[in-house]
């Protein structure tokens, strides 16, 4: 008889600290561990899922899946570092001509990125009308005069609504350049908003590199450790992709850290609907989590100065964490913050530098088991008043995001959680799970597999459209992993769009469900 | 020289030309000055900026600096707001609208003018002055932003429309004349429609002559200044507020929000509970694309045509009703509209009776101002 194989492991890469837990399957944490993120990912990796692996012993054999999620996309983008040469190809000339590619990038990074672009007839109407007929020569002269391109985006007006001339222009590029050319569609990453959507999709293309070398160094450690284990990427929405998906597709991981922290907290304190706060040491960082998932943001998002729209959830980052400066004389919060030197600097480790640990130490709180040596009356004055502050800027921070539900619990994690008091007007009850300081690798283990999809249609063939559209977006999430018998709908938005002949809607379908267990085929009924 | 500008408050010169980095600060004064509407003026300020660093700054005039010679003629968008972020205007639209006007007005155009300061319309026509080395006037047709292109001064001044012309991102260009501003609507919105829901116009032919008066003037100015203010004061929302020679009626955090779209606008009203020096009242703002009305124990302290825009109560910048979220930290401010929308036609035409509230019309701040 063979043990059962119900233990995940989660990985979670950030700048700073990888993180790695096991979960049973009734999601108790049974192994958690912190260490360095190194300059390869790989190192980093290996040492956390070894040393969770070392606490298992012979339980080994019961890991059957590895979840992970990484801020390192984000962070490729910002630092500039190992990114692809991209030639992106835009349809609907003459539509959209007033706005060439990547318009209000950084120049260095569009320098870095762009290996070409073309603007060339082809394109969509909102009511599927064509704009101009497609240039095929057009595309096949830009394609020959390239060099030094590692990937195609492809970005067509109205896509979304009508994608099929986009997936046309992918096989042209692969029948001129080869079956193995990395071509990207603009309808696979986002919703309507022309520079937005080429934008995220030309970002894409670009991290393909990046993707693919934390993708290898997952599958390498696992061989490495001899696991019989999937693996799996955690996205911007809360659910998993499978690793070919998320090398394709590695945008959608880049609000990952932050989603897998609210769900991981959410799920740590047993609330499906909760509001969460990870408090650090320069920042707070609060989100939402409805049903289980993270309420998402509906702004245009900046990623290292690039705009972008697919959806990320909606965190707000306050400056207060635990490192964070209180003026001595005027007891002014921030927004300055002594980071990771908080146990050189601050007045509680014999420092000189009042921060908010300081001023909770003041005020009660048990700080690394210290207490504050004596100050000047002035200093102690400047730090109550600090830390009222700090408190006003947490209250209207939570009061925002509950939207007037004074009675959804408030899930503190992370160092700094000592800021945030147990009466906080405005929210809840306060829970501090255990474990919370890995909760972004418990997000990241305990993800559903999940997909969406958008479409604009008449108002009169509303339900048609519905249907159809929850149709791609189950098929969507099926391809991610989710087990087809237990995949369903989870959301449906319809936006209503106007000076139109007739009144138009677009339609937003999200699904999502639990992964297919392993070793099983579904039996279709 | 006299000019009217909406700020009695400012003494400093006006401003003869923009230039690239005025564009930031004109943008975040359309935004206030879209009183809600508008739409985003991202877009727009990046292309604007572009064209003005790429043909250097625009001349700005005032009526009284127009000759006989010269010929304005307002330039805008017009269509769907979720279609316009997706099928944006091609680079040659702009100098067929232009080829097209003169050669439906016999002569040269050599000046552009927003048709609404409020919003997107409001920065566009800078950056498609540069591109097409026109003139820009120093005024608008709104003042602020309208949702119906027949809430316009020169309406109210009685000029009528000679002509409009219509381009689309494919290229077809209709020259329409209509009897009157309703039939222009009308006709205006089947060609767009038939146009993929998104167009650029010219409209209005004005001369100096027939423009004075008719525009609402000095408001390009206004809103580079009002956004100067904003991006570089301390206190900003103070700031905007003595810029525009308006007040803050209330500062306080959003406590309730009904909004839904209906026909296409965005309808409803936003309740706003006073915090600090204000805690204890309470204000509820109208909205129709536009912030609308403010009433506060059931006595109403502002309406259009008076102008109302929610902003931020720390950074200053206006918020549009769509991005109106519960919990914000905001002011309300409210200034006084342009003289001619107190004239029995102006308030026929965008007073609280035109948006279908049985309210009496009183003049915010007071006629004195």
């Amino acid at each position: 008889m063979t043990a059962p194989r119900d233990l995940s492991i989660g990985v979670d890469v950030g700048g700073t600290n990888t993180d790695a837990v096991v979960i049973d399957a009734a999601g108790t944490v049974l192994a958690h561990t912190k260490q360095a993120t190194t300059e390869d990912v790989t190192g980093g990796i290996r040492a956390g899922i070894a040393n969770v692996l070392a606490v298992l012993e012979e339980d080994r054999s019961r890991v059957s899946r590895v979840m992970l999620g990484t801020t390192h996309a984000t962070n490729a983008i910002v630092a500039r570092r190992n990114l692809d040469r991209v030639a992106t190809i835009r349809l609907g000339a003459p539509a959209a001509t007033e706005y060439p590619p990547l318009l209000g990038w950084p120049r260095d990074l569009a320098d870095l990125v762009l290996a070409g672009s073309a603007m060339l007839g082809g394109g969509h109407m909102v009511d599927g009308t064509p704009i101009t007929p497609l240039d095929r020569d057009g595309i096949l002269r830009f394609l020959d005069g390239l060099q030094d391109v590692d990937a195609v985006a492809v970005t067509g007006i109205f896509s979304p609504s009508t994608p099929e001339q986009e997936l046309e222009v992918a096989d042209l590029v692969r029948e001129h350049l080869g079956p193995d050319a990395r071509v990207f569609l603009s309808h696979d990453i986002g919703p309507t908003g022309l520079l937005e959507r080429e934008n995220a999709t030309v970002l894409n293309a670009a991290l393909y590199s990046v993707a693919r070398s934390v993708t290898e160094a997952l599958v390498t450690v696992v061989a490495e450790e001899g696991l019989d284990a999937t693996t799996f990427f955690a996205q911007n929405d809360g659910t998993l992709m499978s690793l070919d998906y998320a090398a394709q597709y590695p945008v959608l991981t880049i609000g990952s850290g932050p989603a897998n922290s609210i769900r991981g907290a959410a799920y740590l304190s047993g609330a499906d609907n909760a509001i969460v706060i990870d408090v650090g040491g320069t920042t707070s960082d609060l989100g939402v989590v409805v049903n289980g998932f993270p309420r998402e943001s509906t702004l245009p998002r900046e990623i290292g100065g690039v705009r972008t729209n697919f959806r990320m959830p909606d965190v707000l980052s306050l400056g207060v964490g635990g490192g964070t400066t209180v003026d001595p004389g005027s007891g002014a919060v921030g927004p300055g913050s002594v980071g990771y030197r908080i146990s050189a600097e601050a007045l509680l480790f014999g420092g000189a530098t009042p921060t908010l640990t300081d001023a909770a130490a003041l005020a009660g709180a048990s700080v690394a088991g210290r207490t504050l040596p004596r100050q000047r009356p002035a200093t102690e004055t400047a730090l109550r008043a600090g830390l009222e502050r700090a408190h006003t800027l947490l209250e209207e921070a939570v009061e925002r995001l509950s939207l007037g539900r004074a009675d959804l619990p408030l899930v503190v994690v992370g160092g700094g959680g000592f800021l945030v008091p147990d009466d906080l007007p405005g929210a809840g009850p306060v829970v501090r799970p255990d474990h919370g300081d890995v909760a972004n690798a418990v997000g990241a283990a305990i993800s559903l597999a999940g997909g969406r999809a958008d479409q604009l249609a008449p108002l009169e063939d509303r339900e048609a459209t519905i249907a159809q559209v929850s149709e791609a977006a189950l098929a969507k999430a099926i391809q991610a992993g989710a087990d087809p018998l237990e995949v369903v709908v989870v959301d449906v938005l319809e936006t209503p769009v106007s000076y139109s002949d007739r009144p138009t809607v677009k339609v937003s379908v999200k699904a999502a469900g639990p992964l297919a267990r392993l070793g099983e085929r579904a039996e279709a009924r | 020289m006299v000019r009217a500008m909406p700020s009695p408050t400012t003494t400093a010169p006006a401003q003869d030309t923009v230039a690239a980095p005025d564009v930031a600060a004109l943008a975040a004064g359309t935004a206030i000055f879209g009183t809600g509407g508008g739409g985003a003026v991202y877009t727009s300020q990046i292309v604007a900026e572009e064209a003005l660093r790429a043909n250097g700054p625009v001349p700005l005039v005032s009526v009284d600096d127009l000759g006989p010679e010269d010929l304005v003629i307002l330039m805008s968008g017009i269509g769907a707001p979720t279609v316009g972020i997706e099928m944006l205007s091609s680079s040659g639209q702009i100098e067929l609208l232009v080829r097209e006007a003169e050669a439906a007005a016999g002569r040269p155009i050599t000046t552009l003018m927003a048709a609404e300061i409020g919003g997107s319309n409001g920065v566009g026509p800078v950056g498609w002055a540069s591109r097409l080395g026109l003139k820009l006037l120093d005024a608008d047709g709104m003042g602020r932003a309208f949702p119906d292109a027949a809430m316009v001064a020169m309406n109210v001044a009685g000029v009528p429309c000679e002509f409009s012309v219509l381009s689309d991102v494919v290229g077809n260009v209709s020259v329409i004349k209509t009897v009157d501003l309703h039939w222009l609507e009308r006709h205006a919105r089947a060609l767009t429609v038939a146009s993929g829901s998104i167009c650029l116009g010219v409209h209005y032919p004005m001369t100096a002559e027939t423009a004075r008066g008719a525009v609402v003037e000095g408001t390009v100015g206004a809103a580079i200044r009002v956004g100067h203010a904003l991006l570089s004061s301390s206190d900003p929302v103070a700031a905007v507020a003595d810029e525009l020679g308006g007040s803050i009626l209330l500062t306080g955090k959003i406590t309730d929000l009904d909004r839904r779209t209906v026909g296409g606008f965005s309808r409803g009203s936003v309740t706003i509970a006073g915090t600090g020096a204000d805690r204890g009242r309470l204000q509820r703002v109208e909205i129709q694309n536009e912030n609308l009305v403010v009433l506060e124990d059931g006595e109403v302290l502002v309406s259009v045509p008076d102008n109302v825009t929610i902003i931020d109560a720390e950074t200053g910048h206006a918020i549009t009703t769509e991005m109106l979220r519960y919990g914000q930290r905001v002011s309300v401010l409210a200034w006084a509209c342009d003289p001619i929308w107190r004239t029995p036609r102006g308030l026929e035409l965008a007073g609280p009776r035109a948006f279908g509230y049985d309210l009496p019309y009183t003049p915010f701040g007071g006629a004195d101002r």
